[in-house]
């Protein structure tokens, strides 16, 4: 009890210098729980993408699309249950820039039914397929515009020119965390109609096919089969499973993502070495208190405990207003970075890891200053005064 | 009347890059239960290390210290502290005490080692607080008092657990005249009316006019 007074009395002592520290632990531990959210969040996005899906693109680049007759020598090998189709289509809202987020032309119905990610109500889907140019947008993207059901959004073609209004008959929610609800979505037959009517020489190609299969243990087999098919045609394909292609997006930011991993660590490290500053400053300044203490006849443990309380005490407040510091920091980055994040989820582990490097920084810094307290001669520790 | 304190042949001496120096010397020194010693001499004399050694901060090189039946010289690191929190009560030149505990928490440090009870401790530290003349300054921090005022709390600290024998190196070092006066007449009432054991280190003389007996160091060496 008295121990635990005189480690609050003692961080006490030097005000400046304790909140410094503790702001300095919280900002570090502040940036090691965004990096690592920013990151976990990235991956999330792709964990989250059912094991059931394949997509085949043009082999060359996804600029370029594929035979819609393809779909059909698609459907008939072996293990895959459905195809579907779907086009980029790259329009902005209203035509702002800003207003940036992903927006495709799928069909025929099979393709909507293979996002069993995607959680829409059976009466917004009745209505949208009976909506010519019916639309669905995930439940983010509508907040952000504020968007209702009903509403007419009109978006501004950038590789297909013009106007093209849409009506709003659904709006999905993600069956769970990370999945993306910034998505906006509206019918292939619509879109292919519109595209032949005012460019006759485009149209009547798919940017991607989506394949749905039984067993997900053959996917590279199957995948293997379809581009195996089209290994002699003008179009060759590239098959791999939606997922792969996800985390090859994120391979291609492979180097940033280790920057930022090994970063995260430097602010562990930048943290030790804040505290250890801090810790070896109060130490030095004690030793003779340490050595009326021992004169008083109190022990290793009490002295220890004096100096790796106050450690901890600083890495605990410090750990903890760092973490609290997080909601609206990455609150601040996801309104920043609207739709390129589904939502961030902090996850236990890094809320974890903190807590315990907070454990381990509080205890590491607190080593060299009990060594030095415990080596500390009574005799000498009483001369620092005089 | 018995001796409590009895050194026989100690020398002490320290290493400093493989040169020894000899600070004490084969000193022999018996004193009595009841008395009041001022040890005296020079500066550098070696009477700190001498008191360290009898208080068991310190270890002599060679020969013994007994306090009343206990070697001290033998005892290890750990058991010269629990010996020391039961029978030694130090007073030091710079009061030494801890700047963010009042002056009723300072005195209540050394029991904090004992079984006493909240309740218990607290009879006691106001005790001594009163006995020192302190009872109206409980709840004030060191920087808050006067350099006399603090070496009395130092002295309330070092008599709280009753320990057999009081050691106080320069208590008056750092005091004016008044102040030195007050702390020497303290603890000559401490050893007349409370029968305490008490060696003082000092060169002052005027200091030492309140001891009962005087010793004198003189380069390692009693006299
Ligand atoms: N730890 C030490 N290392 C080396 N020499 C020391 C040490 N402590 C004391 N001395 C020396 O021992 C001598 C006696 O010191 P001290 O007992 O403090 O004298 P006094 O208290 O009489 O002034 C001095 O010369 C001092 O320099
Ligand atoms: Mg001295």
């Amino acid at each position: 009890m008295w121990v635990l007074r005189l480690i609050l009395r003692n961080t006490g002592r030097h005000k400046l210098r304790t909140i410094l520290t503790i702001l300095g632990l919280a900002v570090a531990t502040m940036s090691f729980v965004v990096i690592r959210t920013l990151i976990s969040s990235w991956y999330a996005s792709a964990e989250v993408i059912p094991p059931n899906r394949l997509v085949t693109r043009n082999a060359v680049s996804l600029v370029f699309g594929l035979p819609l007759a393809y779909e059909d020598k698609i459907k008939r090998v072996e293990g895959v249950e459905s195809v579907g189709r779907g086009n980029w289509f790259g329009g902005l809202y209203n035509n702002d820039p800003k207003n940036f987020f992903a927006n495709f032309a799928v069909g025929p119905e099979a393709y909507l039914d293979m996002y069993s990610e995607f959680v829409l109500p059976p009466e917004q889907r009745a209505d949208y397929f009976n909506t010519k140019n019916g639309a669905v947008a995930g439940r983010r993207l509508a907040d952000r515009f504020g968007w209702k059901i009903g509403d007419i959004i009109r978006l501004t073609g950038q590789i297909y020119p013009g106007d093209w209004e849409f009506v709003l008959k659904g709006i999905y929610k993600g069956s769970q965390q990370g999945v993306d609800e910034n998505s906006f979505i509206f019918h292939w037959e619509y879109f292919d109609e519109r595209i032949k009517q005012t460019f006759p020489e485009m149209g009547g190609e798919a940017g991607w096919f989506l394949v749905k299969i039984s067993n997900p243990k053959q996917a590279a087999g199957i995948g293997a089969a379809i581009d195996d098919i089209f290994k002699n045609s003008p179009a060759q394909t590239l098959t791999e499973t939606e997922k792969e292609f996800s985390l090859n997006f994120l391979a291609m930011m492979d180097s940033l993502i280790a920057g930022l991993t090994i970063m995260s660590y430097l602010i562990i490290g930048v943290i030790l070495l804040v505290l250890v500053n801090t810790m070896a400053m109060s130490a030095r300044e004690r030793m003779s208190e340490y050595a009326v203490l021992k004169t008083l006849g109190f022990k290793t443990y009490h002295i220890s405990g004096l100096i790796v309380g106050e450690s901890l005490l600083l890495a605990g407040v410090g750990g903890v207003l760092g973490v609290l510091l997080t909601y609206p920091v990455l609150d601040g980055i996801s309104r920043a970075l609207q739709g390129f994040f589904s939502g961030f989820a902090m996850n236990s582990l890094t809320v974890i890891l903190s807590a315990v490097f907070m454990v381990v920084v509080g205890i590491l810094a607190a080593i060299f200053p009990v060594y030095r307290a415990l080596r500390l001669s009574i005799v000498e520790g009483l001369r620092h005064v005089g | 009347m018995p001796a409590i304190v009895k050194i026989s042949n100690l020398s002490k001496s320290y290493r400093r890059d493989s040169i020894r120096i000899p600070v004490l010397e084969n000193i022999n020194l018996e004193v009595e239960a009841g008395d009041f010693l001022a040890l005296m001499g020079p500066s550098g004399s070696g009477k700190t290390t001498l008191l360290n050694m009898i208080g068991g901060i310190d270890k002599p090189s060679a020969g013994d210290v007994f306090v009343g039946d206990v070697p001290i010289h033998r005892l290890s690191d750990a058991a010269l502290a629990t010996w020391r929190a039961r029978h030694v009560g130090f007073v030091f030149q710079f009061y030494n005490l801890m700047p963010v505990l009042t002056a009723f928490e300072n005195v209540e440090l050394p029991l904090l080692l004992t079984r006493l009870s909240k309740t218990e401790r607290r009879k006691h530290v106001e005790l001594a607080l009163s006995i020192v003349g302190l009872q109206d300054r409980i709840n004030h921090y060191p920087r808050q008092l006067s350099g006399g005022q603090e070496q009395r709390v130092a002295i309330a600290r070092a008599l709280v657990t009753d320990p057999t024998l009081i050691l106080a190196d320069e208590p008056t070092g750092d005091l004016d005249k008044n102040s030195a006066e007050e702390v020497m007449t303290l603890l000559s009432q401490l050893n007349s009316q409370h029968g305490k054991t008490i060696i003082v280190v000092t060169h002052d003389p005027r200091a030492a006019d309140k001891a009962r007996s005087h010793r004198n160091l003189d380069k390692g060496e009693l006299a």
